[in-house]
């Protein structure tokens, strides 16, 4: 009988071709020490009640299920329900992930913690968590990053935590990704690496899947109470993919649910310079896993483009590659001026400042949305708020702080 | 028998070492690829690794994602490293080459057709960073089947069940990682590895050779009295680095001379061991 969707993955890490541990030997007691701690972790109530005060006491959930109301009248189909991850603490659903691993971590008794970052939602979330666990904390963030998210920089420094620059590579979140693997190698004792997404060996997209669940079981919930049913699409942005994946996982036994991933397609796939590594990739092995990556033909990984610091990264999580496969999920692209466009929609329509990524998601809705007929529902993970994309959109719009 | 099993062979028969240089294919030109695996003979190396160029290097240092960096930059692809062996091979049948390099440029070209590809070039062994063997026994079977040697690596955490694990599919030789760390760190502890080379050699059956750390003559010694093998890969590189092409195979020969040298003075007697 076949394995169902939602019980990957198995017991080696694999979502059917896809994951694995594709590690150097030197990481591999890491990993088993990690999974081991992580297993025991799941089986034990305390860790998990600690898990769920923080969420409620400290991120503030359940994050609201917000009716788009106006903005579904002017698309004039479905109805628009926007998940408020924007809302947690630090301003997007990354901080969900990190209380889990750093409580992980506290009980590990691993007193250091490091993390990559892209656009520093990342940096920031795990910033957040060291400082409120008393652990130290490294972040290593590509030195173009560090110099197009400056304001993030800063609130990783103020919360206590280094910011390493990375100057290898495209000097991007690729390149801070294979610096903090580097790191964790070196100082593995007394070293927790908190990676950020459903990437990586396993059991890291199984782990941050699990904690980002929390998004979907509330949805669950919330839409029951609300619609009385569940949504008939969820639709989320995917770079890594881990607030689709928390958002979708709870909904992959929910039959007549359409799950779509938002990739982010830049300046179009066409123009080969997007992040749209499902739409526009093929499998290979990167950051210890095996799944769709930008590639070129002699398999060495290409620079990605998107408007989105935090989706543009050439590799995407081996459960997504799964689900593609699978066909249980779907994926499609969204360019930089459709996602800008819907950002700048839900600012004046419904007064919330998405972020640039949750933008793709919110876009890629606005198109579905009128080819539907108005009693139908769309789900979408607004994975974060907008206010670090303020610089960015700014630039796009000709104006000068 | 394979090139790698004669050379460990005979070495044994002699009472010597191995001394093992890594360089990365194409840098800092593809052109000086060839002259400088020359070099790497006439300086007394038993087998050559070979890094394949990729873009992500992530189990390397600095010293070596730069001459990957450098590599890339001069376009230099997997078919291209494997034709720059041939090209070797033409003139060099004795001395074994080993690919060392990550998976995904082999899994873009198939492994299948990787495989057959190397065995025609005169590969040796290859070494792929990132299969360990729960991931990788197509990958070694697909290898054996072309009379190419497997090369694994083992680090100081490797418990005795994964050394076993890897013993099962290993063949050639054993590249033992002194130290926690990624290439080019900090240099090694002598004790610590000499403490586990007997329980690797026990469990697998195949020569050991030690890197990661080894930057000098003195070191490289030291290393030579405990291990079957002796890998210099960081420190070459540099070398490399720091020199002009045209003075590059000269610098070489000259740092890898003096290794060889107090490699064989620290190498006991055939038997002692």
């Amino acid at each position: 009988m076949p394995v169902p969707d939602h019980d990957l993955p198995d017991a080696s890490g694999h979502f059917g071709p896809y994951g694995g541990v594709f590690v150097a030997e030197t990481l591999i007691a890491a990993l088993d020490e990690l999974r081991e701690a992580y297993a025991a972790a799941q089986r034990d109530p305390h860790f998990l009640a600690e898990f769920e005060h923080d969420l409620q006491h400290y991120v503030g959930r359940p994050s609201p299920l917000y009716h788009a109301r106006r903005w579904s009248e002017r698309l004039g189909g479905a109805q628009i329900y926007l998940k408020r991850e924007d809302l947690n603490h630090t301003g997007a659903h990354k901080i969900n992930n990190c209380i889990g691993q750093a409580l992980l971590a506290r009980r590990m008794n691993k007193p250091r913690v490091i993390a990559e970052t892209g656009a520093g939602q990342h940096g920031v979330a795990t910033a957040t968590v060291a400082a409120r666990f008393g652990m130290e904390c490294v972040v290593y963030m590509g030195a173009e990053d560090i110099r197009r998210q400056a304001a993030n920089v800063y609130r990783m420094k103020l919360l206590g935590a280094t910011v390493v620059p990375v100057d290898s590579g495209s000097r991007t979140l690729k390149d801070a990704l294979n610096e903090a693997m580097r790191d964790w190698v070196t100082r593995v004792a007394d070293t927790f690496y908190i990676i950020g997404t459903v990437a990586g060996p396993h059991p890291y997209p199984m782990m941050v899947r699990d904690f980002q669940s929390v998004i979907g079981r509330e949805c669950i919930g919330q839409m029951q109470e609300q619609c009385g049913r569940q949504p008939d699409a969820v639709i989320a942005c995917v770079g890594g993919g881990s607030n689709a994946m928390g958002i979708f996982h709870p909904y992959l036994p929910v039959a007549g649910v359409r799950l779509i991933g938002v990739e982010a397609a830049g300046e179009g796939i066409a123009s080969g310079r997007h992040a749209a590594s499902l739409t526009a990739g093929r499998p290979g092995v990167l950051h210890g896993n095996r799944t769709y990556l930008l590639q070129d033909e002699n398999g060495q990984i290409i620079e990605t483009h998107s408007v989105s610091a935090g989706l543009d990264y050439p590799g995407v999580g081996p459960e997504h590659a799964w689900l593609k496969d699978s066909g249980r999920a779907e994926y499609v692209g969204v360019t930089d001026a459709e996602a800008l466009q819907a950002f700048h929609d839900l600012c004046r329509i419904e007064g919330i400042i998405p972020a640039l990524e949750s933008s793709h998601a919110l876009a890629y809705a606005s198109k579905l949305a009128p080819s539907l007929a108005r009693d139908k529902i769309l789900l979408v993970n607004l994975s974060g708020r907008g206010d670090k994309d303020m610089h960015t959109v700014a630039d796009k719009s000709g104006i000068r702080f | 028998m394979g090139r790698i099993s004669e050379t460990f062979g005979r070495l044994q028969g002699e009472g010597r070492k191995a001394l093992i240089p890594f360089i990365t294919a194409g840098d800092p030109d593809p052109a000086l690829t060839v002259p400088l695996l020359r070099t790497l003979v006439r300086a007394g190396s038993d087998v050559i690794e070979l890094g394949v160029p990729f873009s992500d290097p992530m189990a390397d240092g600095p010293t070596i994602q730069r001459a990957s960096e450098r590599a890339l930059a001069k376009g230099v692809s997997l078919r291209q490293v494997l034709s720059l062996v041939a090209t070797f091979r033409t003139e060099d049948r004795t001395t074994p080459i080993v690919l060392m390099g990550y998976a995904n440029p082999i899994e873009a070209m198939g492994v299948e057709a990787f495989a057959a590809a190397a065995a025609t070039a005169g590969v040796d062994g290859v070494l792929v960073v990132d299969y360990p063997p729960e991931e990788s026994a197509d990958f070694a079977s697909a290898l054996q089947r072309h009379a190419i040697d497997p090369i694994f690596l083992l680090a100081p955490t490797s418990s005795d069940a994964r050394i076993a694990q890897v013993g099962a599919l290993a063949s050639g030789y054993i590249y033992y990682v002194s130290l926690k760390g990624v290439t080019g760190s900090a240099t090694l502890d002598v004790a610590a590895v000499a403490a586990r080379i007997p329980e690797i050699r026990a469990r697998t059956g195949v020569p050991v050779g030690v890197g990661f750390g080894i930057r000098d003559a003195a070191t490289a010694a030291a290393v030579a009295r405990i291990a079957d093998a002796v890998v210099v890969g960081s420190r070459l590189i540099e070398e490399i680095e720091q020199s002009t092409a045209a003075a590059a195979c000269d610098n070489v020969l000259t740092l890898l001379t003096g290794i060889r040298q107090a490699i064989d003075a620290a190498a006991p007697a055939a038997g002692e061991r």
